[in-house]
């Protein structure tokens, strides 16, 4: 579609996409009150938006929302650390990059979120599992990326600083680190959201609180509005979280 | 040809390449020595393939693995050498720096304090035509004016010898006319020591007190031809009988290495 096209009809893109999720509301909420929908599997949304308010109501999301935040948070500086450490690794060493690069993809495509027993059994059930599984879970693109952006400084900015005699130190901090700075954080994004969806994961998995748990807690209650919510709230954490981050990105490399 | 009264600033003795390649080795560079006086503008010209960029790479210490040898003010050097800077063909300004920091760079590198490193930054902003423009990020700048900054940036560490690799070569027809210009007027400013790669005629004529022909490969250099044009000069000499003059001569003598340079390269495009 021509940008022509769009601006013709002057709906902004917000407006649009309000449009649709309303309308796909409406088409739930009439579905199960007229009986179309199981309104017991699938409750109306007016009733998810009620069971949503008692949830806030008895603090019960906040508390949830606090400790998520707090294990997904936690996990992903720890997975930026050594994401970008093990990155770097793999950019220096080009044995190392040869050898490893394929089996990080492999990881970052695959479901991390299974082996959570066996973190369970080294750090015990407690919140450390969730954070260890976070970090794991956000490491491969953390890592894949920082290689990326540092194998792909070009050449000619590199030889901008060998002209001028710089030491290795000064040259990797003073030219080829800013320089592959935007792939390094695009990878930092993206890990974050992997994080998220690990710690929401391991939660569900192991009663030990956050979102996934209540979630969980919920749903084995069949307290079905109320684990709707959750679902929905966790959803819209993300996104806004996406969208955040995708502020901040364009905010720091707005000169670019 | 000159005959060298002072000591030359830069002494190139049988400086030659051979590259080698999985497919067998390649000679770049046969031989060529050179001398080169203090403020002395010479150009280097051929067709591609001539290792012209193979010999900037190998004066500006980017390349280690040659024969022969390199000099500064009769000194051998291998590597990077801090009198000689560097002005690349591809745009090579920092895009997450500002253009004054930009130019300040080198200075920030050899911890010059940052009250000078900008004050000095912002003179050679001026020296380059890019007052106002300090805070300007490049990418919101035009081509000719990044190619600008990298030139103040390459001056700003006062190289007493300046490479260009085919600095202009990215730009308009116009562009490169004023900017070449601009870097004459430098180069007479500080009388700047200064050898340009290029393919461009009339650029090398413009500018140099020598322009250097090189064969196709493997380069050497076939012809040296002094220019005699009255100097300060600018681009207001093209229109000139001499200029015009010179640029024949030199397009007859490397008539001859870009036929052969293209008939090499179809030959090689075609046979694979």
């Amino acid at each position: 579609m021509s940008s022509a096209a769009i601006s013709q009809t002057r709906l902004p893109a917000w407006l649009m996409r309000t449009l649709v999720i309303l309308f796909l509301l409406g088409i739930w909420e009439a579905g199960s009150q007229y009986g179309f929908i199981n309104a017991f599997t699938a409750p109306p949304p007016s009733a998810i938006f009620f069971a949503f308010i008692r949830l806030v109501e008895a603090g019960d999301i906040t508390r949830a929302l606090a400790l998520t935040f707090f294990e997904a948070f936690t996990a992903a500086s720890i997975g930026t650390i050594v994401g970008v450490a093990a990155g770097y690794f793999l950019h220096r060493s080009k044995m190392a990059g040869l050898a490893y690069t394929s089996w990080v993809a492999a990881a970052a495509s695959a479901p991390l979120v299974l082996i959570y027993p066996l973190f369970l059994v080294i750090f015990g059930r407690n919140p450390a599992t969730i954070i260890a599984m976070g970090a794991l879970g956000c490491m491969p693109p953390i890592i894949l990326k920082a290689k990326e952006g540092l194998d792909g400084v070009r050449p000619v900015l590199l030889n901008v600083g060998r002209a001028l005699n710089l030491s290795a130190r000064k040259q990797f901090w003073m030219i080829q680190f800013p320089a592959a700075l935007p792939t390094i954080f695009n990878g930092i994004r993206i890990g974050l959201l992997f994080a998220i969806i690990n710690v929401v994961g391991v939660e569900f998995l192991i009663s030990l609180g956050g979102l996934g748990y209540m979630i969980a807690y919920l749903g084995d209650r069949f307290d079905y509005p109320a684990m709707y919510a959750g679902i929905l709230f966790v959803i819209f954490v993300s996104v806004v979280f996406f969208l955040l981050t995708e502020r901040l990105e364009k905010w720091l490399l707005s000169s670019r | 040809m000159n005959t060298v009264t002072t000591n030359p600033v830069l002494r190139l003795s049988n400086v030659a390449k051979t590259f080698v390649t999985p497919n067998g080795s390649v000679r770049a560079l046969d031989p060529v020595s050179l001398d080169i006086r203090q403020g002395e503008f010479i150009s280097i010209i051929g067709p591609s393939g001539c290792g012209k960029s193979t010999l900037m790479n190998i004066v500006g210490g980017l390349l280690d693995d040659y024969d022969g040898e390199v000099q500064v003010d009769g000194v051998p050097v291998r590597g990077c050498h801090k009198e000689i800077g560097m002005v690349f063909q591809e745009e090579s300004t920092f895009p997450w720096r500002t253009a004054i920091d930009n130019v300040a760079f080198p200075m920030e590198a050899t911890g010059v304090p940052r009250e000078e490193r900008l004050s000095r930054a912002k003179d050679l902003l001026r020296l380059v035509g890019l007052d106002g423009f300090e805070q300007r990020f490049p990418s919101e700048l035009s081509g000719g004016m990044r190619q600008r900054i990298a030139i103040a940036r390459t001056l700003a560490f006062k190289p007493r010898i300046l490479l260009m690799d085919e600095p202009f070569a990215a730009l308009d027809e116009q562009t490169r006319l004023l900017l070449g210009d601009k870097v004459l007027q430098i180069q007479q400013e500080l009388n700047q020591t200064t050898m340009l790669i290029t393919h461009n005629i009339a650029e090398a004529v413009q500018l140099s007190d020598r322009v250097l022909i090189m064969t196709f490969r493997p380069g050497r250099i076939k012809q040296v031809i002094d220019i005699e044009l009255p100097r300060p000069r600018s681009s207001k000499l093209m229109g000139g009988e001499k200029f015009g003059h010179y640029v024949a001569a030199i397009w007859e003598d490397l008539r001859e290495e870009a036929t052969r340079g293209l008939l090499e390269m179809e030959g090689a495009r075609s046979g694979s």
